[in-house]
Protein backbone atom coordinates (compact mmCIF):
# COMPACT_ATOMS: atom_id res chain seq x y z
CA UNK A 1 0.00 0.00 0.00
CA UNK A 2 1.26 3.91 -0.43
CA UNK A 3 3.12 5.21 2.36
CA UNK A 4 4.33 8.54 2.00
CA UNK A 5 7.95 8.44 2.91
CA UNK A 6 9.22 11.63 4.06
CA UNK A 7 5.58 13.74 5.07
CA UNK A 8 4.67 11.70 8.23
CA UNK A 9 4.41 13.70 11.45
CA UNK A 10 5.58 12.57 14.31
CA UNK A 11 4.83 13.14 17.99
CA UNK A 12 7.31 13.68 20.08
CA UNK A 13 7.93 15.14 24.05
CA UNK A 14 11.02 17.69 24.08
CA UNK A 15 11.56 18.36 27.49
CA UNK A 16 8.23 17.42 28.67
CA UNK A 17 6.47 19.80 25.87
CA UNK A 18 4.77 17.91 23.25
CA UNK A 19 6.12 18.70 19.40
CA UNK A 20 5.07 17.81 15.71
CA UNK A 21 8.24 16.83 13.55
CA UNK A 22 7.87 16.61 10.21
CA UNK A 23 9.31 14.30 8.31
CA UNK A 24 12.21 12.20 9.27
CA UNK A 25 15.28 13.51 11.14
CA UNK A 26 18.23 12.68 13.45
CA UNK A 27 18.72 13.83 16.66
CA UNK A 28 21.87 16.08 14.94
CA UNK A 29 19.06 17.58 12.11
CA UNK A 30 16.68 18.47 15.48
CA UNK A 31 19.44 20.17 16.98
CA UNK A 32 20.48 21.94 14.47
CA UNK A 33 16.95 23.49 12.85
CA UNK A 34 16.70 24.57 16.42
CA UNK A 35 20.21 26.87 16.51
CA UNK A 36 21.84 24.01 19.16
CA UNK A 37 25.55 24.11 19.41
CA UNK A 38 26.20 19.76 19.49
CA UNK A 39 29.09 20.47 21.70
CA UNK A 40 26.98 22.82 24.75
CA UNK A 41 24.24 20.29 25.37
CA UNK A 42 23.78 15.85 25.91
CA UNK A 43 20.92 14.13 24.67
CA UNK A 44 19.05 11.27 25.83
CA UNK A 45 15.96 9.56 24.07
CA UNK A 46 13.54 7.45 26.30
CA UNK A 47 15.96 7.52 29.43
CA UNK A 48 18.84 6.69 27.01
CA UNK A 49 21.92 8.58 26.65
CA UNK A 50 22.43 9.29 23.16
CA UNK A 51 26.27 9.92 22.64
CA UNK A 52 26.91 13.21 20.77
CA UNK A 53 28.98 10.97 17.99
CA UNK A 54 25.81 9.25 17.12
CA UNK A 55 23.49 12.26 16.88
CA UNK A 56 23.88 12.24 13.39
CA UNK A 57 22.76 8.38 12.54
CA UNK A 58 20.45 8.11 15.53
CA UNK A 59 17.05 8.75 13.64
CA UNK A 60 13.96 10.25 16.18
CA UNK A 61 11.22 8.09 15.86
CA UNK A 62 7.07 8.75 16.92
CA UNK A 63 6.37 9.38 20.51
CA UNK A 64 10.28 9.53 21.71
CA UNK A 65 10.92 11.13 25.31
CA UNK A 66 13.72 13.74 24.18
CA UNK A 67 15.73 15.48 27.34
CA UNK A 68 18.36 18.17 26.07
CA UNK A 69 20.29 19.53 28.96
CA UNK A 70 23.24 21.07 29.34
CA UNK A 71 24.92 23.18 32.19
CA UNK A 72 24.08 25.84 34.71
CA UNK A 73 25.90 27.09 37.77
CA UNK A 74 25.13 24.78 40.62
CA UNK A 75 26.78 23.80 43.36
CA UNK B 1 51.96 25.14 52.72
CA UNK B 2 53.32 25.20 48.31
CA UNK B 3 54.05 21.44 48.68
CA UNK B 4 50.42 20.34 50.25
CA UNK B 5 49.37 18.52 47.90
CA UNK B 6 46.14 15.77 47.99
CA UNK B 7 44.30 13.60 45.45
CA UNK B 8 41.10 12.82 45.42
CA UNK B 9 40.96 9.65 42.60
CA UNK B 10 42.97 10.59 39.66
CA UNK B 11 43.16 14.48 40.59
CA UNK B 12 45.83 16.32 42.75
CA UNK B 13 44.77 19.87 43.81
CA UNK B 14 46.72 22.30 46.30
CA UNK B 15 43.49 24.29 46.84
CA UNK B 16 41.53 22.55 49.27
CA UNK B 17 38.46 24.60 48.42
CA UNK B 18 35.49 23.51 45.83
CA UNK B 19 32.98 26.17 44.83
CA UNK B 20 29.79 26.27 43.65
CA UNK B 21 28.65 28.09 40.29
CA UNK B 22 24.67 28.72 41.37
CA UNK B 23 23.26 32.09 42.34
CA UNK B 24 25.77 34.65 41.77
CA UNK B 25 24.32 37.80 39.95
CA UNK B 26 26.25 37.40 37.10
CA UNK B 27 29.03 35.35 35.54
CA UNK B 28 31.30 38.40 35.71
CA UNK B 29 30.48 38.15 39.48
CA UNK B 30 31.06 34.69 39.63
CA UNK B 31 33.99 34.75 37.23
CA UNK B 32 35.53 37.49 40.36
CA UNK B 33 34.42 35.41 43.35
CA UNK B 34 36.08 31.62 41.74
CA UNK B 35 39.13 33.72 41.04
CA UNK B 36 39.70 35.29 44.47
CA UNK B 37 38.56 32.22 46.04
CA UNK B 38 41.73 30.36 44.36
CA UNK B 39 39.38 27.11 44.49
CA UNK B 40 40.83 24.55 41.45
CA UNK B 41 37.57 22.52 41.55
CA UNK B 42 34.35 24.33 40.28
CA UNK B 43 30.89 22.28 40.36
CA UNK B 44 28.16 22.65 37.85
CA UNK B 45 24.63 21.17 37.67
CA UNK B 46 22.62 19.48 34.70
CA UNK B 47 19.52 21.10 33.42
CA UNK B 48 17.08 20.95 30.92
CA UNK B 49 18.35 23.79 28.14
CA UNK B 50 16.59 26.79 27.23
CA UNK B 51 16.82 28.23 23.77
CA UNK B 52 18.46 31.73 23.47
CA UNK B 53 14.92 32.96 21.63
CA UNK B 54 12.98 30.99 24.63
CA UNK B 55 15.19 33.58 27.19
CA UNK B 56 17.83 30.85 27.73
CA UNK B 57 21.35 30.27 27.88
CA UNK B 58 22.41 28.87 24.65
CA UNK B 59 24.28 32.17 23.40
CA UNK B 60 25.46 32.53 26.58
CA UNK B 61 26.49 29.11 28.09
CA UNK B 62 28.03 28.62 31.52
CA UNK B 63 31.08 26.81 30.33
CA UNK B 64 31.68 29.90 28.17
CA UNK B 65 32.65 31.65 31.70
CA UNK B 66 34.67 28.88 33.08
CA UNK B 67 38.65 28.98 32.40
CA UNK B 68 38.36 25.25 31.53
CA UNK B 69 42.43 25.15 32.04
CA UNK B 70 42.02 26.34 35.11
CA UNK B 71 39.34 24.41 36.77
CA UNK B 72 38.39 21.20 36.94
CA UNK B 73 34.78 21.11 36.70
CA UNK B 74 33.04 18.76 38.59
CA UNK B 75 29.07 18.01 37.30
CA UNK B 76 26.43 17.41 40.25
CA UNK B 77 23.42 15.44 40.22
CA UNK B 78 21.91 18.02 41.92
CA UNK B 79 17.86 17.95 42.15
CA UNK B 80 17.74 14.35 41.65
CA UNK B 81 15.38 12.24 44.34
CA UNK B 82 16.03 8.68 43.10
CA UNK B 83 19.21 7.26 42.44
CA UNK B 84 17.82 6.24 38.77
CA UNK B 85 17.73 10.05 38.01
CA UNK B 86 20.93 10.19 39.48
CA UNK B 87 22.69 8.30 37.73
CA UNK B 88 21.20 9.75 34.46
CA UNK B 89 22.26 12.76 35.40
CA UNK B 90 25.68 11.82 36.11
CA UNK B 91 25.70 10.51 32.29
CA UNK B 92 24.31 13.40 30.85
CA UNK B 93 27.21 15.08 33.08
CA UNK B 94 29.79 12.89 31.30
CA UNK B 95 28.41 12.93 27.72
CA UNK B 96 28.74 17.00 28.30
CA UNK B 97 32.11 17.13 29.32
CA UNK B 98 33.21 14.59 26.76
CA UNK B 99 35.43 15.80 23.93
CA UNK B 100 35.95 19.47 26.15
CA UNK B 101 39.73 19.88 27.16
CA UNK B 102 38.89 19.51 31.05
CA UNK B 103 39.05 16.07 33.24
CA UNK B 104 35.56 16.80 34.52
CA UNK B 105 34.02 13.62 32.91
CA UNK B 106 35.99 11.48 34.91
CA UNK B 107 34.30 12.44 38.36
CA UNK B 108 30.50 13.36 39.67
CA UNK B 109 29.72 14.45 42.57
CA UNK B 110 26.29 12.31 43.14
CA UNK B 111 23.67 13.75 45.40
CA UNK B 112 20.22 11.50 46.05
CA UNK B 113 18.08 14.27 48.27
CA UNK B 114 15.52 12.84 50.31
CA UNK B 115 13.27 15.54 50.62
CA UNK B 116 12.37 18.96 49.28
CA UNK B 117 12.36 21.32 52.50
CA UNK B 118 15.89 19.77 53.84
CA UNK B 119 17.00 18.70 50.17
CA UNK B 120 19.17 16.15 52.90
CA UNK B 121 20.46 12.93 51.18
CA UNK B 122 18.46 9.69 50.49
CA UNK B 123 21.46 7.14 52.66
CA UNK B 124 19.66 4.37 50.87
CA UNK B 125 19.68 6.03 47.42
CA UNK B 126 22.92 7.60 47.71
CA UNK B 127 24.47 3.77 48.18
CA UNK B 128 22.52 2.49 45.12
CA UNK B 129 23.47 5.57 42.96
CA UNK B 130 27.25 5.15 44.53
CA UNK B 131 27.62 1.43 43.46
CA UNK B 132 26.02 2.12 40.01
CA UNK B 133 28.14 4.91 39.19
CA UNK B 134 31.18 3.19 40.25
CA UNK B 135 30.77 -0.11 38.20
CA UNK B 136 29.78 2.11 35.10
CA UNK B 137 33.46 3.63 35.35
CA UNK B 138 32.67 7.35 37.48
CA UNK B 139 34.90 8.37 40.32
CA UNK B 140 32.17 9.11 42.33
CA UNK B 141 32.31 11.45 44.94
CA UNK B 142 29.61 11.20 47.81
CA UNK B 143 27.03 13.82 49.20
CA UNK B 144 26.19 12.09 52.56
CA UNK B 145 24.91 12.41 55.66
CA UNK B 146 26.92 13.17 58.45
CA UNK B 147 26.69 9.76 59.37
CA UNK B 148 30.02 7.62 60.22
CA UNK B 149 28.17 4.35 59.37
CA UNK B 150 26.96 5.16 55.85
CA UNK B 151 30.16 7.28 54.99
CA UNK B 152 31.69 3.82 55.97
CA UNK B 153 29.23 2.09 53.74
CA UNK B 154 29.53 4.73 50.57
CA UNK B 155 33.82 4.16 50.81
CA UNK B 156 33.28 0.25 50.83
CA UNK B 157 30.60 0.43 48.10
CA UNK B 158 33.74 2.22 46.13
CA UNK B 159 33.41 6.35 46.47
CA UNK B 160 36.72 8.12 45.46
CA UNK B 161 35.63 10.94 48.27
CA UNK B 162 32.40 10.74 50.63
CA UNK B 163 31.42 13.72 51.17
CA UNK B 164 29.51 14.58 54.83
CA UNK B 165 27.18 17.74 54.91
CA UNK B 166 28.09 20.56 57.89
CA UNK B 167 24.27 20.78 57.86
CA UNK B 168 21.60 21.44 55.11
CA UNK B 169 22.44 23.14 51.99
CA UNK B 170 21.96 26.73 51.49
CA UNK B 171 21.12 26.90 54.96
CA UNK B 172 24.21 28.97 56.37
CA UNK B 173 24.84 26.72 60.10
CA UNK B 174 28.05 26.04 59.73
CA UNK B 175 29.22 22.40 61.03
CA UNK B 176 26.26 21.32 63.12
CA UNK B 177 27.56 18.35 64.54
CA UNK B 178 31.58 17.81 64.88
CA UNK B 179 31.53 14.81 66.73
CA UNK B 180 30.13 12.66 63.74
CA UNK B 181 31.98 14.68 61.12
CA UNK B 182 35.40 13.22 63.55
CA UNK B 183 33.81 10.24 63.40
CA UNK B 184 33.46 10.22 60.02
CA UNK B 185 37.15 10.91 59.68
CA UNK B 186 38.23 8.64 61.66
CA UNK B 187 36.33 5.39 60.14
CA UNK B 188 37.21 6.86 56.69
CA UNK B 189 40.71 7.14 57.60
CA UNK B 190 41.28 4.16 59.39
CA UNK B 191 44.15 2.50 57.66
CA UNK B 192 44.09 4.51 55.13
CA UNK B 193 45.29 8.06 55.63
CA UNK B 194 44.99 9.77 52.45
CA UNK B 195 41.81 8.70 51.68
CA UNK B 196 39.79 12.27 50.96
CA UNK B 197 36.78 13.39 52.98
CA UNK B 198 35.38 16.62 51.76
CA UNK B 199 32.76 18.31 53.96
CA UNK B 200 30.11 19.71 51.78
CA UNK B 201 27.09 22.01 51.96
CA UNK B 202 26.10 24.34 55.34
CA UNK B 203 28.77 26.90 54.91
CA UNK B 204 27.70 30.15 56.40
CA UNK B 205 31.09 31.82 56.60
CA UNK B 206 34.53 31.70 57.17
CA UNK B 207 34.75 30.41 60.77
CA UNK B 208 32.85 27.78 59.48
CA UNK B 209 35.26 26.59 56.89
CA UNK B 210 38.45 26.79 59.37
CA UNK B 211 36.04 24.53 61.93
CA UNK B 212 35.83 22.09 58.86
CA UNK B 213 39.57 21.99 58.38
CA UNK B 214 40.38 22.49 61.97
CA UNK B 215 38.75 18.83 62.47
CA UNK B 216 40.57 17.45 60.10
CA UNK B 217 38.72 17.44 56.60
CA UNK B 218 40.61 17.55 53.54
CA UNK B 219 38.93 19.96 51.29
CA UNK B 220 35.57 21.88 51.61
CA UNK B 221 32.66 22.31 49.08
CA UNK B 222 30.48 25.64 49.40
CA UNK B 223 28.50 28.28 46.83
CA UNK B 224 25.90 29.80 48.94
CA UNK B 225 28.33 31.14 51.63
CA UNK B 226 30.23 32.50 48.74
CA UNK B 227 27.66 33.61 46.13
CA UNK B 228 24.64 35.27 48.49
CA UNK B 229 27.18 37.16 50.51
CA UNK B 230 26.46 40.63 50.12
CA UNK B 231 30.26 41.36 48.74
CA UNK B 232 30.91 37.70 47.08
CA UNK B 233 34.26 38.64 45.84
CA UNK B 234 35.33 39.55 49.19
CA UNK B 235 33.73 36.62 50.78
CA UNK B 236 35.93 34.68 48.53
CA UNK B 237 39.15 35.68 49.54
CA UNK B 238 37.86 34.81 53.32
CA UNK B 239 37.14 31.71 52.16
CA UNK B 240 40.71 31.13 51.13
CA UNK B 241 42.24 32.07 54.00
CA UNK B 242 39.85 30.13 56.14
CA UNK B 243 41.02 27.33 54.38
CA UNK B 244 44.52 28.14 54.66
CA UNK B 245 43.75 29.01 59.17
CA UNK B 246 42.50 25.44 59.12
CA UNK B 247 44.35 23.62 57.21
CA UNK B 248 47.93 24.54 59.11
CA UNK B 249 45.81 25.11 62.28
CA UNK B 250 45.24 21.15 62.10
CA UNK B 251 48.72 19.85 60.62
CA UNK B 252 50.09 22.23 63.90
CA UNK B 253 48.07 20.24 66.38
CA UNK B 254 45.79 22.15 68.68
CA UNK B 255 46.15 22.60 72.21
CA UNK B 256 44.04 20.15 74.60
CA UNK B 257 40.63 21.66 75.97
CA UNK B 258 41.24 21.81 79.86
CA UNK B 259 38.72 23.55 82.61
CA UNK B 260 40.64 25.38 84.58
CA UNK B 261 43.31 27.76 83.63
CA UNK B 262 47.07 27.49 82.79
CA UNK B 263 48.86 30.58 82.93
CA UNK B 264 50.78 31.88 79.95
CA UNK B 265 53.45 34.50 82.11
CA UNK B 266 55.66 32.91 84.66
CA UNK B 267 54.26 32.06 87.75
CA UNK B 268 57.70 33.09 89.29
CA UNK B 269 59.16 35.87 90.50
CA UNK B 270 55.76 37.95 91.07
CA UNK B 271 56.28 40.72 93.02
CA UNK B 272 55.32 40.41 96.57
CA UNK B 273 51.26 41.07 96.86
CA UNK B 274 49.84 43.77 98.69
CA UNK B 275 48.17 43.40 102.37
CA UNK B 276 44.41 42.20 101.68
CA UNK B 277 42.10 44.61 102.79
CA UNK B 278 38.89 42.47 104.11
Amino acid sequence: MYRPARQQTMQVTINSKMEALDGEMSVADLLARRKIEPIRVAVEINEDLVPRKTFAERMIRDGDRIEIVTFVGGG
Amino acid sequence: MSSDRYRVGSFEFTSRLFVGTGKYGSYGVMEAALSASECEVVTVAVRRDVLASEGGTQSDNILDHLDLSRYAILPNTAGCFTARDAVRSAKLGRELLQGLDNPGAKWVKIEVLADKKTLLPDPVGTLEATKELVDAGFEVLAYSNDDPILARRLKDAGATSVMPLGSPIGSGQGVLNPNNIRLCLEYLKEDDPDYPVIVDAGVGTASDVTIAMELGADGVLLNTGIAGAKEPVQMARAMAHAIQAGRLAFLSGRIPRKLYATASSPTEGVITPSARRV
